[in-house]
């Protein structure tokens, strides 16, 4: 068909001209520059501006870096399916960089919330951790992004051995599912979002479920691509 | 049971012919609605909600007698920074829509165990005796804030159609008019429509119990209860019922909306009391907006503890809660 020869050829586009050797650095500059943008907005707003934050600046600021920490998560849950539905293979070389923004998100709203929250106080914030199912998940999410941020690294890789770091990292489908339950819990009454972020950490799950991933392919427009690879 | 029979308020006679017949009164509330709309849409005015509430300085004498050591929070802040969930969950919805809801004419049915059960309008309620009072408002969400309320004290009210002594709490109704308000258009209803507080009758008779018609000087703004709300300073915000249209002196103890939502997190009391948390959060500082830092200590009813103290002496405030 003439539409998906035309889905083909910009998604062959994007793999070896966007995101081939020569602009692959220019595209992964702007993508950081974009995921920084959140957190600069943040800052300069705390320092210059702090109408713009509304009634309750600490409320507003510790939402937006939470937010943003399960944004990241899904968009980085959804690189590799993208990648293997479209054929768009350098997608991957991307996934680091977005994994590694949720968790300096994570880091943010984190330390937003021990310093605007709960003034370092350490006892209240164990006695929080303990007390709180969705302080706890919010915790328990944060201290398995420690390892997966850790190991990062291309030396980390070689270090553990491919099959090895790939089963570590997989720890992020958990983390996932632990951050939108932190969220869910926290809320009062509204779950719009809550459930709309349950509903992207489910659909990730599932088109990674064998029988479906290889139905999808047989049926993704850029059948063609992915079958020449 | 003490008896709150209280001496009618000391009510201006106004002559019947004084009285802006109501056809007169609506005609000119529609010119002025007119107008706000033809100003807005020349770009005089941002066409947003506010822009056709119709707000406007009410006087009231100060008293003084429980000022608080803060300063009044920014009005804009206040403002601005909500929870009314008929008009959305978000803290920004309430000044956004709230524009829609239709504050006048405006009046309360008042039933129950009473000896003289009517329904009463706003007119009438105003000319009890109004007074400004600042009073601190704290959150159930750990947030503060230092709101001037014009008002009269609830027992004021209450005269007027002599609870029985059967009467030993008392049911607010909000209003809920779902063409009005967005928030009740969810297809699934965010909480048990209409809105009800409930207070046990003491409660309500306290002096510091505000039916309150204004704040800032200015009659109240749609979002922050128009025309006409509940002030129980020493409780968590929420127990502040808006825009009432029923009032119900009972026999038996009333469950209100919030506590029907969820028994566990929001008692019939909610009394603000920093060694009773929440169970999602600590009850122990709070946020007096717009400071960053939750660094202010919650005092035990919110720093009301002289005036109503004595309400729960000999109770368990823990299994109260």
């Amino acid at each position: 068909m003439a539409d998906q020869y035309w889905l083909q050829q910009a998604a062959r586009w994007i793999d070896t001209v966007l995101l081939g050797k020569s602009w692959q650095s220019i595209v992964k500059a702007l993508v950081f520059a974009l995921c920084l943008w959140p957190m600069a907005r943040l800052g300069f707003a705390v320092l210059f501006d702090p109408l713009a934050l509304g009634g309750n600046p600490a409320e507003t600021i510790i939402r937006i870096l939470g937010d943003w920490t399960i944004q990241y998560l899904l968009i980085g849950l959804a690189i590799s399916p993208l990648r293997s539905l479209t054929g768009i293979n350098h997608l991957i070389a991307f996934r680091r960089m977005i994994g590694l923004f949720a968790f300096a998100y994570a880091c943010a709203h984190l330390l937003a919330y021990l310093a605007f929250d709960r003034l370092f106080q350490w006892r209240e914030i164990v006695e929080d951790v303990i007390k709180r199912p969705f302080i706890a998940a919010g915790f328990i999410a944060f201290c398995l992004m420690l390892p997966l941020a850790i190991t990062s690294t291309r030396g980390w890789v070689m270090r553990l051995g491919g099959a090895r770091w790939a089963l570590l990292h997989r720890l992020v489908y958990p983390i996932a599912f632990i951050a939108v339950l932190h969220d869910w819990w926290l809320v009062k009454r509204d779950l719009t979002w809550p459930m709309i972020y349950a509903a992207i950490v489910m659909l990730e799950m599932v088109v990674r479920y064998r029988p479906i991933q290889y139905l999808l392919k047989r049926h993704s427009p850029f059948h063609h691509n992915i079958a020449g690879r | 049971m003490t008896q709150f029979r209280i001496a009618p308020a000391d009510v201006p006679l106004i002559r019947a012919s004084e009285i802006t017949p109501k056809d007169v009164f609506l005609n000119r509330r529609q010119w002025l609605a007119g107008a706000t709309a033809l100003t807005a849409t020349a770009g005089l005015l941002p066409a947003s909600a506010q822009a056709a509430q119709v707000i406007v300085p009410l006087a009231a004498k100060k008293n003084t007698s429980f000022q608080p050591s803060d300063a009044p929070t920014d009005k804009k802040l206040s403002t601005s920074y909500n929870n009314y969930y008929e008009f959305g969950t978000s803290k920004s919805a309430p000044a956004n829509e709230a524009a829609s809801l239709t504050v006048r004419p405006w009046s309360i049915e008042v039933t129950g165990e009473v000896a003289k059960p009517r329904r009463i309008d706003l007119e009438e309620l105003m000319r009890l005796p109004l007074e400004e009072r600042i009073y601190r408002f704290r959150c159930v969400e750990a947030w503060s804030m230092v709101v001037p309320w014009i008002g009269f004290e609830f027992r004021h009210l209450a005269a007027l159609v002599e609870p029985t002594s059967r009467a030993r709490f008392v049911r607010f109704t909000s209003v809920a008019r779902k063409e009005e308000m967005t928030g009740l258009r969810t297809p699934v209803p965010v909480l048990d429509w209409p809105y009800t507080e409930g207070l046990r009758i003491d409660e309500a008779m306290n002096p510091l119990t505000l039916m309150s018609v204004g704040m800032y000087g200015e009659t109240l703004p749609n979002q922050n209860g128009a025309p006409i709300r509940l002030v129980v300073p020493w409780k968590y915000g929420f127990k502040s019922a808006k825009s009432i249209v029923k009032i119900e002196f009972l026999e038996q103890q009333p469950t209100s909306s919030w506590t029907k939502s969820s028994m566990h997190e929001y008692g019939f009391y909610s009394n603000v009391n920093p060694m009773v948390d929440h169970p999602r959060w600590s009850q122990k500082r709070e946020r007096l907006l717009p400071a960053l830092f939750a660094s202010r200590e919650t005092e035990l009813f919110n720093g009301y503890t002289e005036q109503v103290a004595s309400l729960y002496s000999g109770m368990d405030l823990k299994a109260n809660f």
